[in-house]
């Protein structure tokens, strides 16, 4: 008895030592730079990259990246292509998960399959020919072009919602068609209010991805006006090569709208990951 | 009478006519979008493959050319060894997170504290955590700062980055950093769906903590295991962002990826880079299905009653019966 007790008691404290230590690896590289990020010029240059700013309340590195970066049509820009993309991919993922789930019909499965292949082709692979196609169609420099790719390829926010349709019961969609709903109905006037938190993972899921989205951005948006905020953040390092303190700053300007995001909608993002793991 | 049956039949009718309908509308954009940017690109990709090609201008018919050189190629065939470093940290990054999930599953105080902590790597831009570990990495700053208060010199540090023996376990550190909550947090909830109860019953048999894990913890989850190892050692084939965005590929650190983006958009190589994403979606296919097999062989399914080598054993010792017979 006592010996199980002191062995819980070693695991208990290896338990924390380690746990801590994860966090700790985890958060450190962060943690320097928000410590940088409040430096001024003279303090990055002449202290140690441990050491504490003079003061939290310095906000000239955030100013200068923040303009030198055109962060702000950046933010613009992102925001633009946030609401638009997600808007069109909930619809579109939700219709196609429906017509999947509820009706029988000569290449269900075939379409299925078309998906579920299309999620082993690499993604970057896929851009060399992709470009060949944007160009073509002259999607190349236009917002809305680079909205289209990044509606393109969806195929975690279709199994989300495929998923959440096999615990919907089709006896809701029978009573409403008793009624004399249309399918078009039923979708939209019963099913569609039921999806609602389908649709939150979808658009934390899909959102912090198409937040955090640069290589098509950087291929497809080349105009200056154009950028949105990752490649905003990458552009602005030119003229500052390795003053960590400006790029720190802007860093943290990226990563905060991300933080907020995640400490609110926790449960969402876990929860997502889960149903976009599964689909294998 | 009849003129009910008739008004049954256009009621039918219309039902069937709607079905197409709805069928044919709801399913034409997400259709469309991934003959444009899955289907069509990929058939293009075998197309491109073998020609020798610019984006604009004149195509040439090269054959298996391309392929040849895919393995020819230097600079090619090194970036395979390359990602190698990428795969070592993918079992790296999977040890890792099923030892804290297993961690967690034991109370602990703080637990949505270090689940935050460890996840939140994973929501950061590539970009953005390029230059975090740039910095984090570069000569005299973060790493070297730490490295320095542990009484370690700074002739004995290594340059992170430029040093052609260690900057590609650097570069695969940052996706170990990256990904190892998001695993964890996976793992958990695969961990957490078995009954509270299992562990309270095995802890009063007696069981240890070992025992726990390998009976209740590790059967729990052992297909998300798998299915993540499939996922992270194809996805270490296809390593990218690291070395793209933290070394832009120089120094030996440039990856399958990194080295078939500069042929494809910086050289204008397109025929090669398409025969390079070819072979490398078969290297990715293969590797699926063999370890889908392995993986069917080691792990054995079986029913729920009996593991698939029980039943071998089962039917051996049958035929053995039968053979006394």
């Amino acid at each position: 008895m006592n010996k199980a007790k002191v062995e819980m008691g070693i695991f208990t404290v290896f338990k924390y030592f380690m746990l801590i230590m994860a966090a700790l690896v985890a958060i450190i590289p962060v943690v320097v730079c928000v410590l940088t990020a409040f430096k001024t010029e003279e303090e990055y240059q002449n202290t140690s990259a441990l050491s504490l700013p003079k003061s939290f309340l310095y906000f000239e590195n955030f100013k200068v990246a923040f303009t030198q970066a055109n962060m702000l049509r950046g933010f613009i820009n992102t925001a633009l292509v946030l609401v638009v993309v997600l808007t069109a991919s909930v619809l579109v993922s939700s219709m196609i998960a429906y017509v999947l789930n509820r009706f029988k019909f000569i290449g269900n499965g075939l379409i299925r399959n078309l998906f579920m292949f299309a999620s082993l082709l690499p993604g970057i692979a896929m851009q060399v020919t992709i470009y060949e196609i944007m160009n073509s169609l002259h999607l190349i420099n236009h917002l809305y072009g680079y909205m289209i790719c990044l509606m393109g390829t969806d195929i975690i926010s279709i199994y989300i919602f495929l998923q959440f349709f096999e615990n919907l019961p089709t006896s809701l969609d029978e009573s409403a068609i008793i009624d004399g709903c249309t399918y078009f109905g039923v979708f939209f006037k019963i099913l569609l209010p039921l999806l609602k938190p389908a649709i939150m993972t979808t658009l934390v899921l899909k959102g912090v991805g198409v937040y955090n989205e640069y290589y098509a951005s950087n291929l497809y948006l080349q105009s200056k006006e154009l950028k949105t905020i990752s490649t905003a953040l990458y552009t602005f390092t030119g003229p500052y090569g390795s003053q960590y303190n400006y790029i720190c700053a802007g860093v943290l300007i990226t990563i905060i709208p991300i933080l907020i995001i995640f400490l609110v909608f926790q449960k969402q993002v876990y929860g997502g990951l889960a149903a976009g793991a599964v689909k294998g | 009478m009849g003129k009910t049956k008739k008004s049954f039949g256009e009621w039918f009718r219309s039902r069937k006519v709607q079905k197409f309908l709805v069928i044919f509308t709801f399913m034409f954009v997400p259709l469309l979008l991934l003959l444009m940017y899955t289907y069509i690109p990929f058939g293009k990709m075998v197309q491109f493959s073998f020609y020798n090609m610019k984006y604009i201008g004149k195509r040439n018919y090269v054959g298996l050319k391309n392929y040849i050189e895919v393995f020819k190629r230097p600079e090619i065939f090194k970036s395979l060894f390359v990602s190698v470093y990428y795969m070592g940290g993918a079992v790296l990054q999977l040890a890792l997170a099923l030892f804290f999930a297993t961690l967690m599953v034991f109370k602990v105080k703080g637990e949505s504290i270090f689940k935050a902590t460890m996840f939140f790597p994973y929501l950061i831009s590539g970009i953005a955590i390029g230059f975090i570990f740039k910095f984090f990495y570069a000569r005299g700053y973060v790493l070297d700062s730490i490295l320095m208060l542990f009484g370690i010199a700074p002739e004995n540090i290594p340059y992170w980055l430029q040093d052609t023996s260690i900057n590609n376990i650097s570069l695969a550190a940052t996706s170990v950093w990256r990904y190892t909550g998001q695993n964890m947090i996976l793992f958990l909830g695969a961990m957490m769906s078995v009954d509270a109860d299992l562990y309270e019953a095995a802890s009063l048999d007696g069981a240890n903590k070992w025992h726990q894990f390998k009976y209740i913890i590790l059967p729990s989850i052992k297909s998300i295991v798998v299915l993540n190892l499939i996922l992270s050692i194809s996805g270490s084939l296809s390593a990218f962002e690291p070395p793209y965005v933290i070394t832009n590929g120089t120094m030996g650190t440039g990856t399958y990826f990194v080295i078939m983006n500069r042929l494809a958009h910086e050289n204008q190589k397109v025929g090669l880079a398409s025969a390079m994403a070819i072979v490398l979606l078969a290297i990715i296919i293969l590797c699926t299905v063999a370890q889908k097999l392995f993986f069917a062989y080691v792990f054995d399914d079986g029913t729920d009653d009996e593991s698939r080598a029980a039943v071998r054993r089962r039917k051996k010792q049958n035929k053995i019966n039968q053979g006394l017979k």
